[in-house]
């Protein structure tokens, strides 16, 4: 077995998975008490199309995946608050519509002899030197702007309306979310793989939710089984030569499954 | 602080609103002054709640103009006077991980601004609003795991956090038992009378509206009638506004 810091790739690999992780509950969270889970999968494969935009023009693909990631957030927000379509019904549509177009711009790039499968489940080895700059420089700007307006979310995500009433400007704020869940989900690509990223943002909350604690307790649980379940995956995924994408999210959903196990039998015997 | 019954702080001035072709409510009328109790009857769709909306700016009149503390609500910055307990308080997600405190720390988020943390103060205020509902002992429970009776003091708590002059409240007494209502009413009658916050609340019990309340306001789509309660059973007006049946409820169940 070689060993792990020998190579620039794995060292950039983690750098990325360390910021990912830390930030994928604090966005987590929200998405999942709102209900917005679903967001994030649709995010993720219009980033997709941005992608092989970037494919097409031979620019860096991280930078179109985030362009074309927070310019629908905020089309896809206009159009769940203008209650002309169903909320759901336009995530739907921008789900498949993106797939499509990624697929002929795909098609149109490479004829297909692209390396699609490390988009679509992560890699560890295409995380450039660019990417983890991009990476990095954006992980701050989202941090920064979240503990601007953190515990307004919290009130938020808890009784919108009465929020509202206590001053907030809650539609400027939702909209800024979306944006920086848009960003996060671009910047999750290299490592995670789009059909992978919701799982990453929605597993850790949802474990740390059976433990039924405060809403800071919560978080912190999140952030442990984000972050280990991230570094121990891409670790794993090293020596193993498998995707970081699937054994992180596998290593999620076992926590998840153990705390399930543990709530329901032992918790509830005692 | 003491009351001035004269000042106004709440004036409708004739609000119409609609949803597209419906309308709902139509040429409202009506002051609410500081100290008010007022209780906003009427049937099931009659506008009530969506007066109550208009009120605290959750929804935009179609015509008319509403006033806060003399500030026309397109204006309004005093947000914090304000305090608000919806019908979806006691509807809300029951597994939301936070505990009491977290909740009625919410209180203090809108006049705090961004980026700012809570401070001492702050966590003093938080502090004396749970004491004055009697559940400061119950700060660190999951807010999911009380009552709903319980909850409803949380709500009442995360709004006095605030340190409001008016608490709206819509409907709070909805799926609660009958005993847990009457403490509730207790509560709200002693901030009212104490501590003489003016409070505008919308319920469908009849019989507690007219007994607890200074004012009563009957609507349905207009305004019927707005004076005291006592007037307002003499006058007829609650037959008016429902039909017979109701108001042999309310004459036969007197306690």
């Amino acid at each position: 077995m070689g060993s792990l810091f020998h190579y620039d790739f794995i060292i950039r690999a983690l750098e990325a998975g360390l910021l990912i992780g830390a930030i994928a509950p604090l966005i987590g969270i929200f998405l999942v008490l709102r209900r917005y889970s679903l967001i994030a999968d649709t995010l993720s494969h219009v980033s997709l199309a941005g992608v092989a935009i970037g494919l097409l023009m031979k620019v860096n693909q991280l930078i179109t995946a985030i362009a074309a990631s927070t310019i629908s957030s905020v089309v896809i927000d206009k159009l769940r608050t203008s209650k002309k379509i169903y909320g759901e019904t336009a995530l739907s549509i921008f789900l498949s519509g993106s797939l499509a177009l990624a697929i002929i711009l795909i098609g149109l790039a490479h004829g297909f002899n692209v390396d699609i499968f490390s988009y679509l489940f992560g890699s560890i080895v295409t995380v450039k030197n660019t990417d983890l700059y991009i990476i990095s420089i954006l992980s701050i700007i989202i941090i920064l702007l979240l503990s601007i307006f953190f515990k307004e979310l919290i009130y938020i995500s808890f009784d919108e309306e009465s929020a509202q009433v206590s001053g907030i400007k809650v539609k400027t704020l939702n909209t800024f979310f979306i944006l920086l869940a848009a960003a996060m989900i671009a910047i999750s690509i290299p490592i995670i793989g789009i059909l992978l990223i919701s799982a990453l943002l929605v597993l850790p909350t949802v474990t740390a939710l059976q433990y039924k604690k405060s809403f800071k307790t919560t978080l912190i649980i999140g952030e442990i089984v984000s972050l280990f379940s991230v570094m121990t995956g891409l670790i794993i995924s090293f020596y193993l030569n498998i995707s970081p994408g699937g054994t992180i999210v596998l290593l999620m959903l076992t926590i998840f499954c153990l705390t399930l196990f543990y709530k329901n039998f032992f918790v509830k015997q005692n | 602080m003491s009351v001035d019954h004269t000042k106004n702080i709440i004036e409708v001035k004739d609000v119409s609103f609609s949803y597209g072709n419906t309308t709902v409510l139509k040429n409202i009328t009506l002051t609410i002054h500081q100290g008010d109790y007022l209780g906003i009857i009427g049937p099931n769709g009659s506008g009530k709640s969506t007066l109550l909306k208009l009120m605290v700016g959750l929804l935009k009149p179609t015509q008319g103009e509403i006033k806060l503390f003399g500030q026309n609500l397109n204006n309004f910055k005093d947000w914090h006077k304000l305090g608000y307990v919806s019908q979806k308080a006691v509807g809300f997600d029951q597994l939301f991980p936070a505990t009491v405190q977290e909740v009625v720390e919410m209180g203090r988020y809108g006049s705090k601004g961004l980026f700012k943390n809570l401070n001492k103060k702050d966590y003093e205020i938080v502090e004396k609003s749970l004491n004055q509902v009697e559940m400061w002992n119950y700060r660190d429970r999951l807010i999911g795991d009380l009552s709903g009776g319980q909850q409803q003091r949380v709500f009442i708590a995360r709004a006095l956090a605030a340190e409001p002059e008016v608490i709206f409240l819509d409907e709070p007494t909805v799926g609660v038992d009958a005993k847990t209502q009457e403490q509730f009413y207790t509560l709200l009658k002693k901030l009212n009378r104490e501590l003489n916050l003016t409070l505008v609340m919308i319920s469908h019990d009849l019989e507690v509206m007219t007994k607890e309340t200074t004012e009563l306001a009957c609507v349905n789509q207009s305004l019927i009638y707005h004076d005291n309660p006592a007037n307002c059973i003499k006058g007829n007006y609650i037959e008016k506004l429902y039909g017979d049946d109701k108001l042999i409820n309310i004459t036969s169940h007197k306690h």
